[in-house]
Formats: C-alpha cells, structure tokens, sequence
C-alpha cells in the first residue's frame, strides 16, 4: 500500500519523535563515556583532566570487581531459576479449579506492587532481623539458635528477597501461557496413556517454552540492575560478599566520590549486560519464533 | 473384543441433566454413528465412553469389564478429537509414535509400526514435519495415525471432518469407511451431518437432547423413522412434514413425505401449487412448491432434465405406499 511518497511522508512525520527518543538515549551515554576518561572527583576542585582509560583499569583491577561481576550472576541466575520454577509449580496450582479463585490469584500478584526498598525493609527488619525478626522467633521457639541471614548469607537472602517480588510476575505470565493450552492436548495424551508426570513433561513443559523465554529475557534486564535490595539489607556487606555491579558503581561515584570511575564501571555494566543479552537471544530466543 | 455396553449412564453438570438415563450396545466391529442437532450431548456421551468424564449414574462395560471406573488409559480405547489435538512441538513421527512411547514400547517395533501406519494413511513424506506445517487432511490424518498404531479394541471419532472443506471431507469420509472395512475394529463416530451417518454407519444411533430417539440400521431410519424428529433429522433433503387438515385426511395429525416419493405432473393430482425455487443439480431436480393448501412449503424431487422453473404450476401426488403416518405425540403409526 505504501508508496514513496507516504513512507517519506511517515518517516517525516516520525523524525521528531525519533530525534528526541535518540537524544534520551545518546546524551547520557555520551556523557557517560566522556566523563570516564577524565580523572573527575568530587573532593578534588580544579581541572578534570584527560586520563585516557586509567578509570577502567583502576575499576577493573579492583578485587572487588571480579566478586561484583560473579555476584551479578548468582543474583540474575538463582532469582530467574527460583522464579521459573516456584512460578511454574504456581501456575500449575492457580490453573486449577478452586474455591475463591479470584481472590488467591489477586494475593499472589500482590508483592508485585510492594515498592522495593519497601518490601526489603520488611523482609530486613520483620522476619529476617536475628534479634526480633519472625524467623528468629520460631527458631527460638522450638529451641534453635536465630540465624543472622545478612550476616551469614547475605547474597542468598538478598536472593530471597528478590526472587519473592519477581514470583509474580513469572507465575502470571506462566499463567496465561498455561491457559492457553489446548485441553485436548491434554485430554489427547491422557487417553495416549500419559500419566499426570508425563503429560507435564512432554505436553505442558514444552508449550510453556515460550512463557518461560519471555519471563527469562524480560527479568534479566531488571535483575541486572538489582539496587534498591542490596542498599536496604546489606549495604553490600559484609566487605563485598553482596555487592553486585550496579551496587559497585553506587560506591566508586557517591560513598568515594570518584565520578570518572564510576562512569566506567557504568559503561563496563552496558557491556556486561549487552553480553548477556547476546547470551540469552542465543540461548532462548528461538522459543519466541512461532 | 471392542463390545461396548452402557447401562443407565446417565451425566449430570451441576444441575442440568445433559444425558438422562441411557442404554445401549455397540457390538464387536461395528461402525456405529452417534448423530443428532448440536448441543444434544453427543460429544459428553463419547468422552463418558473414552472416561474423559465420570458419569453421574450408569455402568459402562468395555469388551466385558466393568471399566466405568476406569481411568482413560486403561480402557484401550483410541480417540480422534475435532481439533486434532496433535502435539504442535512434536513431529509427525513422535507424534504418531508418543502412545507407543507411553506404553515403554521398545523403539524398533515404535519406528516399525509407526512406518507402517504412514504408509497405509501416506504419510510418509511427512513424517518429520511438524504439525503446524501440514494441511487440514494431513493433521486429520496424522491423528488417526496416532489412534491406529495402539492397535486399540475400539476407535472414538468426534466430528473429525467438520474442520475440512466439502471435498476433503467427502475424500475422508471414504478413508475412513475403508480403514473400517480393514481393520474391522468397533468405532464410534460422532457428527452432526446425517449424511455422514447415512453413509458411513452400520449403526445410527439418532439422539435428541440426550435421549436415544431411535436405532438402527440406515435403511431402518430411512424406511421406518420411529417419530417425528427421527423423520426430520434422517434425509436429504428433509421429509416434508404435513399437519392439520392435509394430514387428518390420511387419519393422522403428522405425515411425512420424502421429496423422492412425490410424483409431479403438470395435469393431474392431490395437491396443487406453484413453483418456488427451482435447485438444479445435474442429476436431480428439487422442487420447492408452495400454494398447495398446506401450511408448509413441499419439496420434491424430480429428474435432472425436467423444464420447470420459478412460477410454474404443478400438480403434486403423494406415493401412498411411501406416507409416514405419526399421532399427536409425534410417534409412528403403523
Ligand atoms: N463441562 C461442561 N459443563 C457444563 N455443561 C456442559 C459441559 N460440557 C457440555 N455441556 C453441555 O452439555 C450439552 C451437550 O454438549 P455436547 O455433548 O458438547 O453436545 P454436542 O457434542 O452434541 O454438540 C450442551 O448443552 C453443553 O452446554
Ligand atoms: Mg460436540
């Protein structure tokens, strides 16, 4: 239908929206990469010089640098694989018919609308607090000596805390793939002599492929950038044990005011991530062919 | 083998009775056609017999075993549902091969017996496709691939065609009869087209709303409709059916007469009225006549040559022998 003329016309009429989403991107980045090569930091006054990339170096050869990155990846990989799988099992249950539906469904979607510093706080300071938390209760009352999560296992509770406000979203979506599955499918295999184990397995597991890639990609983004969590809970303690890249970067610019490092480890965090990215697309992205 | 035999199998969804007590013997080998409107409860008494529902009261006995507790797998029965239900992820092949599978076959005698039903059904050609990138036909036959290879004691067919265009239909319709006719195994079909029925059936069983209203052989219905609606439902196309005055003259308050049982004559007869429309189909000629007296509009049928078009008069006159008497409750007088 298009001719010429009006795809010239549309791409006109587009330019400023497109000008402006470009601006918004490019700007900061630019200034992002800019600002890393320069040696910039808040105590200092005076000049900012050129330093080329001793920034990335500095940022790089940081011991903490390397646990920044592995815990990156533990808090990405153990959120999305106690998300699919408890979203799965979820789903499953919700799919089924039962008394007050609605209602449970509604509850299960609720901790999605929990802001995260919120529920952080809550997790921190109600139930995994070792002094007056509600795990420390229970442990007390059958005899047990409280557990100090943050202080013992800081990047699994950090984890925890995650993958609970993440649940959500995965058994929804999980959801509504799952319900888009043909009954007759099921009913197909049932009479094909497939028991109930079976037919998840080679019925439901496979036509939730798709739900899962979408619940994978779109969770990585966000858990890439896990802040508010880690500053809540542990502050990224103890030492380093739950600082992950973004939390690195938070440390470098505003606790040791140095902004030409924090700039690069900003743009050694775009790398990072556009390298999962690429991983992922590779990995999974052929589930979300038709 | 393959005998199927309900007794007062009755389903109720909450509080609506779909089928209401019910019996019925499907012998050994027998293609029995179950037909009715849409919404009568042909589907639910299929999936009752395949165990995909429990039934509210009854017993079903499968090859001389109570299985009306039994699970679906066990009854060994094959079902072929209207949407295929293929596996969309896996290929032909595993499609076809996943019972055997099930069943912990070993794989030689899976991938033997899964060439030999391609073969039979040609699909060979496909056998590594999925099913998203086959045809209407080729995913009905994979389907009954998939029902054929378990070698089950009987086959379950809901409405398989009603997804094909007019032609494939027609050309499934014969595969079917034939893979019948070879395998000699009880099936049970249900559909909605009494052409379907006539044609494929050795046993009609015509339902209405959940209740059987006749069974028997095509020919049986066709000669001997037991009431009004089996004389509605079974024919095409549909006997016309008189009541009132044109019907007590015959000493009943309905008759019924085929289209096929009417003779025209342009000078003489019992009824006479005028040409409506005129459907020429090359061999066969149908009339629709009205202005004859009779409440209802009379379809006949006449050779393919015959010269009448829209607007001319004829004159109409029942075989006598071929009349369908009923009484006021609808039931056929002898
Ligand atoms: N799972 C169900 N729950 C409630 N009513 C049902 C269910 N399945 C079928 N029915 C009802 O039972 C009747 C018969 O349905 P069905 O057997 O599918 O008819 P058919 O196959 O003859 O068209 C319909 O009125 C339908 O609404
Ligand atoms: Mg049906």
């Amino acid at each position: 239908m298009s001719t010429q003329a009006s795809r010239a016309a549309a791409r006109l009429m587009l330019s400023p929206a497109v000008i402006l989403l470009l601006m918004w991107m490019i700007v900061p980045l630019a200034m992002t990469l800019w600002f890393s090569t320069l040696r910039y930091r808040l105590l200092q006054p005076g000049a900012h010089p050129f330093v080329g990339l001793r920034n990335y170096v500095f940022f790089v050869t940081d011991p903490a640098f390397s646990t920044a990155i592995v815990n990156t990846l533990i808090l990405v990989g153990g959120v999305l694989v106690i998300t699919v799988v408890l979203g799965i099992l979820l789903a499953l249950l919700l799919d089924q018919p039962m008394w007050g539906q609605g209602v449970v469904r509604l509850l299960v979607i609720a901790p999605f609308f929990v802001m995260p510093t919120v529920s952080a706080l809550v997790w921190k300071n109600m139930f995994m607090s070792p002094t007056s938390g509600l795990f420390a209760e229970l442990s007390k009352a059958v005899g047990l000596v409280p557990f100090d999560f943050f202080g013992q296992a800081p990047l699994a509770s950090v984890i925890a805390i995650v993958a609970w406000q993440w649940l959500p979203f995965a058994t929804l979506i999980l959801l509504t793939a799952l319900q888009s599955l043909d009954r007759e499918q099921l009913e197909a295999a049932e009479m094909d002599g497939a028991p109930p184990l079976k037919r998840f397995w080679f019925i439901i597991l496979p036509h939730l492929a798709r739900g899962v890639t979408v619940v994978i990609l779109i969770q990585t983004i966000f858990l890439l950038s896990v802040f508010a969590e880690i500053r809540v809970t542990t502050n990224g303690g103890p030492g380093v044990a739950s600082t992950n890249l973004p939390f690195l970067v938070y440390a470098r610019s505003l606790l040791q005011f140095d902004v030409g490092a924090g700039a690069a480890g900003g743009v050694v965090a775009i790398i990072l991530a556009n390298i999962v990215a690429i991983f992922l697309m590779r990995a999974v992205g052929k589930n979300l062919d038709a | 083998m393959g005998m199927i035999e309900l007794s007062k199998v009755t389903k109720r969804f909450g509080y609506v009775e779909v089928v209401p007590p019910l019996d019925l013997t499907i012998e050994d080998g027998e293609f029995c056609v179950f037909v009715g409107p849409s919404g009568c409860g042909k589907s639910t008494l299929l999936r009752l017999i395949a165990g995909l529902e429990d039934v509210s009261g009854g017993r079903i006995v499968i090859d001389g075993a109570d299985a009306t507790a039994a699970p679906p797998a066990k009854r060994r029965l094959a079902m072929v549902f209207q949407s295929y239900a293929l596996y969309p992820h896996m290929t032909v092949r595993k499609n076809i091969a996943f019972p055997l599978r099930m069943a912990g076959m070993p794989p030689e005698e899976q991938a033997r017996r899964v060439d030999a039903a391609a073969k039979v059904l040609n699909l060979t050609p496909y056998l590594d496709r999925r099913p998203g990138q086959l045809s209407g036909g080729q995913r009905q036959r994979v389907a009954i691939g998939r029902a054929i290879v378990r070698e089950p004691e009987a086959f379950l067919f809901d409405e398989p065609l009603s997804n094909l265009d007019a032609a494939l239909r027609v050309g499934m319709r014969l595969e079917i009869s034939e893979l019948h006719e070879r395998l000699r195994t009880t099936m049970v079909y249900v559909t909605h087209d009494q052409v379907e029925a006539m044609t494929m059936a050795d046993k009609i069983v015509v339902l209405n709303a959940g209740r059987i209203e006749q069974v028997g052989s095509p020919l049986d219905l066709y000669k001997a409709p037991k009431n009004v609606f089996v004389a509605g439902f079974i024919g095409s196309p549909k006997m016309n059916l008189v009541s009132g005055e044109g019907a007590r003259r015959f000493g009943a308050e309905t008759i019924g007469i085929r289209p096929e049982h009417v003779r025209v004559s342009t000078t003489e007869g019992t009824w006479t009225g005028t040409v409506g429309v005129a459907e020429h189909l090359g061999s066969d000629t149908f009339l629709h006549v009205h202005g004859t007296g009779l409440a209802e509009t009379v379809t006949v049928r006449v050779g393919g040559e015959i010269d009448l078009r829209h607007g001319s008069r004829v004159h109409l006159t029942p075989d006598p022998d071929k009349i369908h008497r009923f009484d006021a409750n609808g039931l056929r007088l002898p």
